[in-house]
């Protein structure tokens, strides 16, 4: 009778406190697709560096996030980043020649990937892979950059700043402009 | 003058005690003989309720031995000795029932602990010790709605739940009024008959102990001071035991406790 | 000789505390025989806080969001404000804010309730009646604690990131996109940081549990005593919180 109701309430304490444990689990760390209700296609594609690109980011066409990364790996072949995305079942009119930037959310903001659309008639479907990308802006490639262009303007200045500045100076800098990947 | 030692039950012998610097027992030897009523009388302070928690083991002496039933108390491991202590039980001064039980709970907390007795007999039991006490009912209430000399009948319940070879009483008359004083000495002595229970009185209430007593310890100052049957008792020639007997304030027991500066000293003390 | 005795004395308290726990721990596999005792606790320790708890992980949630979201705004990283909201409140607040509550609330009613069983001889008549109290009375008081603290330290960050708190603020107020926030969330924390809660808020209730039935077990048998170890409790309790916070956190984020 009393013992009962007092069963029932550390029992209902109980539930409560796992529901708990398993909403933050779930939620919180990444182990579902938040969101992404209804059906989803994959999509991948290549990239030569993809920054700070983290698992769940979004992926976004105009400004609207339409889908997520659902993983990123390795070419064991090219070494390029391999990235997959899960789109949104809904949004499946995209066409094939769309190209991909990984771009930045803000000055400090987390990195997403942009979609442009191209204007091929054929829409995306699963598994499609799309091949022009844009990597990300690594900063210390894009300050490199800009020094080497700076020395070759003014030789003058460039005799200070050299020795600090060539190290970093990659001779192969990936460019910000789009580039067909392999 | 010595008791029938032929059968005794609890046998204290130079038992010594002490609570750091105080000593409270300075060797003293108790003979409890099996179904009899002893009494321990002495002054308020001599460590009455102290001789209960020895017996019962809660305590360690200094030195000296306590046997219950030829079984050495201290020389005991604790589980030995939570089987000895089913053969005894212990009236607290409070009563001390568990506050979250009723009545009827409290009585039937040792039968729950100890026996896997089915309920309905638990049920029957308890009801047979609250009548016995006469409170079968108030088994619905909880400690707090009782009186204090109910909270002891109900003690006296639980403390008889599992039918014990002993009782202790400490202090089992302070605080009553006249009737539930006399219902208590009833049941004490009633119990004492109707279960063969050996029982023991620590009190410093004289004139209804020596009632009920059928032997008389006189406790002071940690050494026993006489002992005897009340009769005894009465006409000992001990100038202390008059003076307790009588209710004297000033006599071997001072009325000043003691001090190390004389009076005096205390108070130019304070002029300096 | 005399200046030492503070010292020794609490050298002495730390000794008696272990031994007391190591014969709580001997007396834990008896006590889970009889789990109707330890469910009986689980309420008083656990039911009775879930009031409090759930209240103030709800505020501590919008304050955070509050908070965050006018520092965050000015970078252009509103988004973030899940991140802020969640990785405070898993890895600090959660444990240590329920820790702090749980001994004020749940430490502060048992030390109390076992000094005044002990005052009113309750514990000395169990021990007559050959029961066991420490089985009885201060194991199921123990694994209760031991259990319920977890429990409430989940509650407490599910109200304060999501539900009530820091999500009613941001998203609902502030605007902040329900999509970003979780994934955001998603994004920067993982399954390794919800064990290390579990783990923290679990050493955390072993210790207040300890320390409250301790200085319950341990009082003086007069209302002064007991008076004296609910406060104990809490001042223990808090301080060791934070130590053992520090302690914590200094090897799981390494």
């Amino acid at each position: 009778m009393q013992s009962r109701s007092l069963e029932l309430l550390v029992g209902f304490f109980v539930c409560l406190g796992i529901a708990a444990v398993f909403v933050l689990t779930f939620r919180v760390a990444s182990l579902d697709s938040v969101g992404d209700s209804g059906s989803s296609y994959t999509i991948t594609a290549k990239f030569e560096n993809t920054g700070s690109l983290a698992r769940g980011a979004s992926v976004k066409l105009s400004g609207v996030r339409i889908g997520r990364v659902r993983e990123i790996g390795i070419d064991p072949e090219t070494f390029q980043a391999v990235v997959s995305m899960e789109i949104d079942g809904s949004r499946n009119n995209i066409p094939s020649d769309s190209n991909l930037k990984i771009l930045t959310a803000g000055l400090l903001g987390e990195q997403y990937i942009g979609l442009e659309p191209g204007g091929d008639p054929e829409p995306l479907k699963n598994g499609s892979e799309i091949a022009f990308t844009q990597s990300a802006l690594v900063l210390e490639n894009l300050i490199g950059q800009f020094l080497t262009s700076f020395t070759q303007k003014e030789p003058s200045a460039a005799k200070k700043s050299e020795e600090s500045a060539e190290p970093k100076a990659a001779p192969k800098s990936d460019g910000p402009a789009p580039a067909p990947a392999k | 003058m010595n008791p029938d030692t032929s059968d005794t039950l609890v046998r204290v012998r130079s038992l010594r005690f002490a609570f750091g610097p105080r000593v409270i027992y300075d060797g003293i030897d108790i003979d409890i003989v099996r179904g009899k009523v002893t009494a321990i009388l002495g002054p308020s302070g001599t460590g009455k309720t102290t001789l209960l928690r020895l017996i019962g083991g809660q305590w360690k002496p200094s030195s000296g031995s306590i046997e219950f039933d030829g079984i050495d108390v201290h020389a005991q491991s604790r589980s030995e000795l939570f089987e000895l202590r089913k053969r005894m039980g212990l009236l607290f001064q409070s009563g001390a029932l568990l506050t979250d039980l009723t009545v009827f709970e409290n009585v039937a907390f040792p039968l729950r602990e100890h026996t896997k007795l089915p309920e309905s007999m638990i049920r029957d039991l308890v009801l047979m010790k609250l009548e016995a006490v006469g409170l079968r009912g108030a088994a619905a209430l909880y400690p707090e709605q009782i009186s204090g000399g109910m909270a002891r009948r109900v003690a006296l319940a639980r403390a008889i739940a599992l039918e014990p070879e002993m009782i202790m009483y400490d202090e089992p008359f302070t605080g009553q009024d006249p009737i539930s004083m006399g219902v208590l000495v009833r049941l004490i002595r009633g119990l004492n008959q109707a279960l063969g229970l050996t029982s023991v009185i620590v009190t410093h209430d004289v004139e209804d102990v020596l009632k009920i007593a059928d032997y008389v310890y006189v406790i002071s100052g940690g050494k026993v001071l006489d002992h005897g049957t009340p009769d005894e008792i009465r006409n000992s020639k001990s100038a202390l035991v008059s003076q307790f007997l009588n209710g004297e304030a000033d006599g071997p027991v001072s009325f000043h406790y003691k001090s190390a500066t004389t009076y005096e000293q205390d108070l130019m003390a304070g002029r300096a | 000789m005399n200046f030492l005795t503070p010292a020794t004395e609490g050298l002495r308290g730390l000794g008696r505390a272990t031994l007391f726990l190591l014969t709580i721990l001997a007396a834990i596999p008896g006590a889970l025989l009889r789990p109707r005792l330890i469910i009986q606790q689980i309420y008083s320790v656990g039911n009775l806080s879930l009031i409090i708890i759930i209240i103030s992980g709800s505020f501590i949630g919008m304050v955070l969001a509050l908070q965050g979201y006018r520092t965050l705004v000015n970078f252009g990283a509103a988004s973030s404000l899940g991140v802020l909201v969640a990785l405070s409140i898993v890895r600090e607040l959660g444990p240590v804010v329920t820790g702090l509550l749980f001994a004020g609330r749940a430490g502060t009613a048992l030390a109390a309730e076992i000094g005044l069983m002990k005052a009113t001889d309750q514990l000395a008549g169990m021990e007559m009646m050959a029961v066991d109290p420490i089985k009885r009375v201060i194991a199921p008081r123990f694994i209760a604690g031991l259990i319920a603290m977890p429990l409430l330290v989940s509650i407490f960050s599910m109200m304060a990131i999501g539900i009530a708190g820091g999500h009613a603020i941001g998203v609902e107020l502030l605007g902040v996109d329900d999509g970003s926030y979780w994934s955001q969330i998603n994004q920067s924390m993982h399954g390794g940081d919800i064990r290390d809660m579990l783990i923290k808020s679990s050493v955390f209730g072993l210790a207040i549990s300890w320390i409250a039935v301790y200085q319950g077990y341990h009082a003086a048998p007069t209302s002064e005593g007991v008076s004296r170890a609910t406060t104990s409790t809490v001042v223990v309790s808090s301080l060791a919180i934070l130590a053992l916070d520090f302690v914590l956190t200094a090897f799981m984020f390494r």
